[in-house]
């Protein structure tokens, strides 16, 4: 922004004396700018959410008595050896990652074609705005309405198995794979969005070039497209990917025995009232998502949030 | 740029700043041997209503009319004490203790492996059995008992009793289930369509099958186990997840689970198997299996520092007088604390049916009790703490 | 982009089966609120609309969903005045920790929600509370907040990308102050991005269970909490439903508002060039 003064100052500014005195200091000194923006939201970010997650991170090296569930303020690394050291832990680590991957590839597998189509191929703009509305809208029926929707279609004799029993056949029923659906089924909407809007921004005379120097459509679509759509990629997948490693709820819809590492987390927290112990616990989810945030970070995937 | 740099460091600085202010505050450490007693005042009177109530209740313990219109008795209790009640329903002992914690709620309706956790933790003050009426005539085998006292000083009212019975659907599970191994056998029949309570506490049920089926193992209290006692109960416990569909916390996941036909038997409450035969989609029996049953004696019990103790005091004499004891008991299917209910119950026998004034019945139930290190059947040997038993629990659901 | 006949219908087809994945269970939702059985029995046999009136008259719903709007707009309103101060700081300056900041503005919409609940309940059991603020509708408020910053942050930072300074610059060169230049000129070119942002935030807000769950108290009860503690019980599970569908048809509307405002700019030009 220049910072050159006002050239001269036009009868029309009489009225507003010190806001406009406020104003001229704001228009030379950028840096009280800059400041003044930034306060607030600053404090709110660093003070109120980095400063909470830095009080549970430190709560995750004290520890509770177990008979009053009161929490001993002693320095001890205790929470984190049970966690390295009992198996169940190690196990359901991995089958939450296994499932937050699972759910990534799921969501984009689906999400590219209907990007694809709704952004490059089709020409009539009524369609293309149509695909946007109807894949965006379900972001308003909510998180449990569709959990709980899931829950229907996935029980025994529920909707699945109604419509699988002409063929002898019968759904997955509650359990991993049920999980899995129903949190790519979730998600979905937040991976087609960066993907269209990434699509969208990508010039047609690109795709063109391509095909003028003798690409085929898949070679064009391997090569040139999916290369410079990928920050959107990515940016969908950070949020299939978290949300899945964090979830708890749906797991325990339709999960069945099943628990993911954000059951342990709440189970030790809410139920358990072992705030140290959960503490400790979250801290792998907190590592695992902002490892994979500094990760795609050169790739500029957070500006496509 | 400095300007910048020194408002990053400031703003660093104060994250930190609030880090520290949550180390430094209160509690200072308890590294104490045993657990020492808090020393909490007691009400001497009872005075005006406040005008709210905060309770934590277990499902079916403060009806208010929404589960069913006919079942209702927050809403006269308002209207008599000017009191509106907000119920927050805890699924597990283990989820209420926590909420008690949060220093929100104004009282708690704790079975005993709460109890003594929320007394000992300085959650809950004792009560005057003065300033509530209707303690008098509450059955004598419930008073001033290691879970709902202390050194003779009562920390609660009681509310009632009741046993986990063995709950399944009989179009299904045509023969009669009459023994806990209907849910512990590796080669049964309804393997996958079983259910659990899901909570550390049900180790005790497999401990209490264990004393009964393999008295070899010494058990003689199945909240006090050593290593190979405990160790054989999880073991169980692993091969008793191969046989569910899924486990239950919430009484509503049975009632849902046995409704859609995912699950067929398992151990219940009976107010679940009263509200699956209403709805009248699926039929169920319930039935207490040979080898007894574990169960639980719930407590109403007061917040330390609560809010509105006037209001609680007033529902403690309410929840335990005649009639209302007597809904209670009747909803849900349970032993009633108060012995007038008996005269006053829809069903002339419930009081027999449920043995609600036979202490030698009341005495045989295994009781949900807070296991500790110290062994509750008075051994001298290291017995696991619940601490113990919440880790195992999670390693038994894998 | 060319595709031959046969691809082109294939990828069509793969259009169709992806928007009956994402609608199916919906569907099965809205049939749901209208069948007869207590217990959903599948398929219906009997209808009746006896659940959408239970759902119009019930106290709890209503109160939920009031409880729901205060918390919406409470955090959507901050989240505007944060976010946009926030990005325009981003967007037009350059400084120490720029990208730093950038990272950590997206981490309470990145992480975990339950990480989020369970750091925010510590700080506010363990600072407010001994000032005597209880958990409730506030800390409900501030919890929301925090990651409906980053919803604005990012319709804003974008659209700012975009505009460039040129009409400000102009605008001050006619000797406007720096306050009647934002309010006349820049808030104007901003103003779909903002609506957006707002009402991405508000759904945000509306919808989410977790970190609520944590931050709220004994008598506040959002519509999201209302369900999750009446989904299965089962004179309540109807109702859920009725409300379920209720939502879904009543916020076609601002999301269709909300495409349209941040979409217009967009949906020009980048598909001719």
């Amino acid at each position: 922004m220049s910072t050159s003064t006002a050239a001269t100052p036009s009868p029309a500014s009489a009225g507003g004396g010190s806001g406009r005195a406020l104003s001229r200091f704001f228009a030379l000194h950028a840096r009280s700018r800059l400041a003044a923006l930034l306060t607030a939201p600053l404090a709110w970010v660093l003070v109120l959410y980095i400063g909470s997650l830095a009080m549970m991170v430190v709560a995750a090296f004290w520890s509770v008595d177990s008979f009053t569930g009161s929490v001993i303020r002693n320095f001890s690394l205790a929470n984190f050896q049970t966690l390295f050291t009992e198996t169940v832990y190690r196990e359901v680590a991995l089958r939450s990652l296994g499932i937050a991957v699972s759910v990534t590839l799921i969501d984009a597998a689906l999400a590219l074609p209907i990007a694809l189509y709704a952004s490059k191929i089709t020409t009539s703009p009524r369609i293309r705005y149509a695909i946007v509305i109807l894949t965006t809208m379900p972001l308003w029926a909510g998180y449990l309405v569709k959990a709980y929707a899931w829950r229907i279609m996935l029980d025994t004799n529920g909707v699945l198995d109604w419509a699988l029993a002409p063929l002898g056949l019968h759904g997955p029923g509650l359990g991993l794979i049920a999980t899995t659906l129903a949190l790519s089924y979730l998600w979905l909407p937040y991976m087609i969005l960066p993907v269209y809007a990434a699509l969208d921004r990508l010039p047609n005379s690109v795709i063109d070039a391509s095909a003028d120097l003798g690409a085929g459509p898949g070679r064009t679509f391997r090569s040139v497209v999916v290369p410079i759509i990928l920050p959107g990629i990515i940016a969908g997948s950070i949020f299939t990917f978290s949300l899945s490693l964090g979830d708890y709820i749906m797991v325990k819809i339709v999960g069945g025995t099943t628990q993911m590492f954000a059951n342990i987390v709440y189970d030790n927290i809410g139920v358990a009232g072992n705030l140290p112990f959960a503490a400790a616990a979250a801290t792998f989810p907190i590592i695992v998502v902002v490892g994979y945030l500094a990760a795609v970070r050169r790739t500029g995937a957070l500006e496509n949030l | 740029m400095r300007k910048q740099r020194l408002f990053g460091a400031v703003a660093l600085a104060a994250a930190l700043a609030m880090t520290v202010a949550g180390c430094g505050s209160s509690t200072p450490d308890t590294k104490t041997s045993g657990p020492q007693l808090p020393n909490l005042p007691m009400a001497t009177e009872v005075g005006q209503g406040e005008g709210t109530l905060n309770l934590v209740a277990w499902a079916g313990y403060a009806e208010d009319g929404s589960t069913d219109k006919n079942v209702d008795w927050v809403t006269p209790f308002t209207e008599a004490s000017g009191c509106e009640v907000n119920v927050k329903i805890g699924n597990t002992s283990d989820e209420m203790v926590t909420l008690m914690k949060s220093g929100q709620y104004d009282g708690v309706s704790a079975s005993g492996d709460a109890t003594l956790r929320l007394i000992y933790g300085g959650t809950v003050a004792p009560v005057n059995t003065d300033l509530v009426p209707n303690y008098a005539t509450v059955a004598e085998f419930l008073k001033n008992r290691p879970w709902n006292s202390v050194e003779g000083q009562m920390y609660g009212i009681p509310h009632g009793w009741g046993a986990n019975v063995l709950m399944y659907n009989p179009d299904v599970v045509t023969t009669a289930p009459t023994s806990w191994s209907a849910v512990f056998d590796a080669n049964s029949p309804y393997k996958g369509k079983i259910t659990a309570y899901d909570s550390p506490i049900y180790i005790a049920d497999a401990a209490l099958y264990l004393m009964k089926t393999q008295p070899d193992l010494g058990i003689t209290d199945p909240y006090a186990l050593d290593d190979k006692q405990f160790q054989a109960a999880v073991d169980l416990l692993k091969t008793q997840k191969t046989l569910l569909s899924n486990y239950w916390a919430a009484y509503t996941d049975e009632v849902s689970s046995f409704e859609q036909g995912s699950s067929v038997l398992g151990t219940a409450w009976q107010i679940n198997a009263n509200l699956i035969n209403a709805d009248g989609k699926v039929k169920v029996e319930s039935v207490l299996p040979t080898e007894g049953a574990t169960g639980w004696s719930d407590t109403w019990m007061i917040a330390a520092g609560a809010k509105h103790p006037n209001c609680m005091y007033k529902w403690m004499d309410w929840i335990v007088s005649a009639k209302v004891n007597a809904q209670v008991a009747e909803w849900f299917g349970e032993a009633p604390a108060q012995t007038k209910s008996c005269d006053v119950t829809s069903d002339k026998n419930f009081c027999t049916t449920y043995h609600a004034l036979d202490s030698a019945y009341a005495n045989q139930i295994y009781y949900w009790t807070t296991p500790m290190s110290a062994c509750l059947d008075g051994r001298d040997v290291a017995c696991k703490d619940y601490a113990a038993w919440t880790q195992a629990w999670t390693g038994i659901k894998g | 982009m060319y595709l031959g006949r046969f691809p082109r219908i294939a990828l069509a087809f793969a259009v169709l089966a992806g928007l009956a994945f994402i609608y199916i269970p919906l569907g099965v939702v809205i049939i749901n609120s209208f069948n007869a059985s207590k217990v959903f029995s599948w398929p219906p046999t009997r209808f009746t609309t006896r659940w959408w009136s239970a759902a119009l008259d019930n106290e709890g719903v209503r109160a939920a969903l009031l409880t729901s709007v205060k918390a919406g707009l409470g955090a959507t309103l901050i989240a505007l005045l944060l976010g946009t101060a926030l990005s325009f700081a981003l967007v037009r300056y350059d400084f120490f920790g720029r990208s730093t900041v950038n990272f950590l503005v997206v981490l309470p919409i990145s992480l975990p929600g339950i990480v989020t609940g369970i750091a925010l309940n510590t700080s506010f059991t363990t600072l407010l509370q001994p000032f005597g603020i209880n958990l409730g509708l506030f800390t409900v408020v501030l919890g929301h907040a925090t990651f409906c910053i980053v919803v604005v942050f990012n319709n804003v930072s974008a659209r700012l990308r975009r505009m460039g300074t040129s009409l400000e610059e102009a605008s001050s060169d006619l000797g406007a102050s720096m306050f009647q230049t934002f309010f006349h000129v820049t808030l104007p070119q901003l103003r779909s991005a903002i609506v957006a942002g707002a009402l991405l935030a508000f759904a945000l807000s509306f919808d989410e269970i977790v970190v609520t769950t944590f931050t709220s108290g004994p008598g506040v009860q959002t519509l999201p909490q209302w369900i999750f503690n009446n989904l299965f019980r089962p004179n309540q599970g109807p109702i859920v439903n009725a409300v379920a569908a209720l939502l879904l048809i009543v916020f076609v509307l601002p999301v269709w508002l909300a495409e349209r405002m941040s979409g217009s700019e967009s949906r020009g030009t980048a598909g001719r060039l």
